[in-house]
């Protein structure tokens, strides 16, 4: 689309949801629209306050803007990263696309492993931006824009989560909490508002959770008509949750539909997920929401509103309690009650409930750098990740040789980083890594999409976002009761079991689904020994006994299964992108900056 | 008294942990934790492989790390373990 007079073009992915405040002002302004969309909004905006317009848009985007008179490419993703942008800077011109895959079209971008990028994964679950799994290809990160002229290429955060120093917290007064709990209402529920503007059918998802309950409800009571709610359900009892979805769908009076899937089917349908996330990932759990969103496609929704975003942005993860905990643990080492605390801490981990309290302080020692290493929070997470490293083959350790993930993530850090409280640290962590790359991406954007179903999120609206990182770490996180203060000024919406209920993650089988009788021969044949070696990432005898001990035991442990999804997954990546290059034809133009 | 505890520990390590054939490239006093071989499962399982294999009950209070967090660790605390019992 272009502006009024040609001299603006635009090409974008996503959706503005303050677009009519945003096109009313730009009308008292002068401004005259051709059409009713969001994407003549962005233009005007863009022509009115430059990139400045940026802060001013509430939604999930990604957009690249031509400015015919200042000859300068103009490219921009939205401040979490609901919206993903990839580019390759070629001497034949500068690419862009949402996907990797229309950028490995093109010729001269070829599909090279970056065994870098593999490592990040292996130890943080996602890839450090702007790297990518493939060399060659960058990622935009979050909250970042380009402007590309013929001269040079620039790159710049216009946003970050932006926590107050520890020091200068406000002191805590009754009336000052009412205060904040009555602010966190009113920009929730206007959040879910502007997120029901919608000119096609929408639904929402239903874990069964607290996020995706006070979700529908606040949905169930901004419109009329009946909701539509969707949820995953498993054989097993240890991942199931349909009774609380049920329980819930009841008190909405809402419509629920059940999606079944089975060990079976994850099994299954993995290869295709992966091609469409485009990345190794290390857990199954983007098969489920996969299968999901298909089912709500098939159904003619086309929107789905959903609960993600909250425990980051209220401090829900049990990850925010364990660091606490592990926090007092460290300050009595000799206490040989005080880590008992820690196997409180997951009730939903049998065998973490068997471990003796020096086992449990030795599990949760912070490793690395101690106490003052900014990635505390993180470390026993990193640490036991990293475990899976074993599964690399020779040449992998060779390249990789020198080459320390967690010193490149510190090296990341924003320098105000270690004058934030230990809670927003993590936050910021979880925020700006996990979150876009692979709770929004890998289990929500890609896996959506692929079926063209759009998810949105009232948790991470920005006013939500900026107005909780000044939230008082105590009210978030309320001794060891997660998300208080979300829980308390909204309790209102939903039934008191569910209101009250703790944080369950969501879950799903692991390895399980890639042995026994059910493999598929996709899978029995990425995980042969010949396979792994041409792939030539790993230990083509160490992934065979892995495979074995599956077949042998069943259900195993969380490294074991890490480790066969992350190497089950590389080498489904790798012979969907990289060994599998023939016979794609299609060519887009490059854009060029001259 | 000779014995083949670190070998035959060192071999079910590898098997069920390492996987790799490199197995002497676990240091007998190498943390099993700290190297990623053992997760909270790895320590179940080691503690069944000692209580099958050698016929000992671990009590509650011998699963700490000084005792099992290293193959020469888990080596000590066999022989301990079934030393006989002076009066």
């Amino acid at each position: 689309m272009s502006g009024p007079d040609r001299s603006t073009w635009i090409t974008f992915n996503g959706e503005i949801f303050n677009y009519v405040e945003l096109r009313d002002e730009l009308r008292r302004k002068g401004h005259s629209f051709r059409t009713g969309s969001d994407t003549e909004v962005i233009l005007h905006l863009y022509e009115e306050e430059g990139e400045a317009c940026l802060l001013r848009l509430n939604g999930d985007f990604a957009f690249a803007i031509w400015d015919e008179r200042r000859q300068r490419l103009f490219i921009a993703r939205d401040r979490i990263g609901v919206r993903p942008i990839y580019y390759a800077e070629r001497p034949d011109g500068f690419y862009f696309a949402s996907e990797m895959k229309a950028l490995l079209e093109v010729p001269g971008i070829d599909a090279e492993p970056d065994p870098f990028a593999v490592d990040q994964i292996f130890t943080f679950w996602v890839c450090l931006p702007p790297r990518t799994p493939f060399r060659g290809i960058s990622e935009l990160p979050p909250g970042h824009f380009i402007t590309l002229t013929p001269d040079r290429m620039e790159i710049r955060r216009y946003w970050q989560p932006a926590y107050p120093d520890a020091h200068s917290a406000r002191e805590w007064s009754r009336p000052y909490e009412e205060r904040l709990k009555e602010e966190l209402r009113a920009l929730f529920l206007d959040s879910v508002k502007l997120r029901l503007r919608s000119d096609v059918p929408y639904g929402a998802y239903l874990s069964g959770g607290l996020d995706s309950s006070l979700v529908g409800a606040a949905a169930n009571r901004l419109v009329d008509s009946e909701l539509r709610t969707f949820s995953v359900t498993f054989e097993d009892p240890e991942f199931d949750e349909s009774s609380l979805q049920r329980k819930m769908a009841a008190a909405l009076q809402a419509r629920y539909e059940a999606v079944p899937v089975s060990t079976d089917e994850i099994g299954r349908l993995f290869p295709q997920v992966i091609d469409s996330i485009e990345q190794p990932v290390l857990r199954t759990g983007a098969v489920p929401l996969y299968r999901l969103a298909g089912h709500v496609r098939e159904c003619g929704v086309k929107v789905v509103l959903t609960g993600e975003g909250a425990d980051e942005v209220f401090a829900g993860y049990d990850l925010f309690k364990e660091a606490k905990v592990r926090r007092f643990v460290d300050r009595q080492p000799g206490s040989s009650r005080r880590p008992r605390l820690l196997s409180r801490l997951y009730p939903y981990l049998p065998r973490m409930q068997q471990q003796s309290a020096p086992f449990l302080r030795a599990f949760f020692s912070p490793g690395g750098q101690g106490a003052g290493d900014p990635l505390y929070s993180h470390m026993p997470r990193f640490r036991s990740t990293a475990g899976i490293k074993l599964f690399y083959g020779q040449e992998t350790r060779e390249t990789l040789k020198g080459y320390d993930a967690l010193a490149d993530l510190r090296d990341r850090l924003p320098a105000e980083f270690t004058r934030w409280h230990p809670l927003s640290q993590a936050q910021y962590l979880e925020m700006t890594y996990l979150l876009p790359g692979y709770i929004l991406s890998s289990q929500g954007d890609r896996v959506a999409m692929a079926h063209g179903v759009e998810s949105r999120y009232p948790f991470l609206d920005p006013r939500l976002i900026d107005f909780a990182a000044q939230i008082p770490p105590e009210l978030k996180l309320r001794g060891l009761r997660e998300k208080h203060i979300l829980r308390e000024s909204l309790k209102d919406l939903l039934p008191r079991e569910i209101g009250d209920r703790p944080k369950q993650p969501y879950r799903a089988p692991e390895g399980e689904c890639f042995v026994g009788p059910q493999q598929s021969d996709e899978v029995r044949d990425a995980l042969s020994p010949n396979t792994i070696a041409r792939g030539g990432f790993f230990d083509p005898g160490a992934v065979q006994q892995l495979v074995s001990k599956f077949a042998l035991k069943g259900r195993l442990g969380q490294r074991d299964n890490m480790a066969l999804v992350g190497v089950l997954s590389t080498q489904l990546w790798h012979r969907a992108f990289i060994g599998n290059r023939d016979g794609r034809t299609a060519v887009p133009s490059p854009i060029t900056a001259s | 008294m000779p014995d083949d505890f670190d070998s035959s520990i060192r071999d079910f390590i590898a098997e069920n942990f390492l996987f790799r054939a490199d197995r002497n490239s676990i240091a007998d006093d190498e943390s099993l934790l700290e190297s990623g071989l053992i997760d909270s499962t790895g320590v179940l399982e080691l503690i069944a492989f000692l209580e099958q294999r050698y016929g000992i009950t671990v009590a509650d209070e011998e699963i700490i790390p000084d005792n099992l967090d290293s193959i020469g660790n888990i080596g000590n605390y066999l022989r301990l373990k079934r030393a006989p019992v002076r009066a």
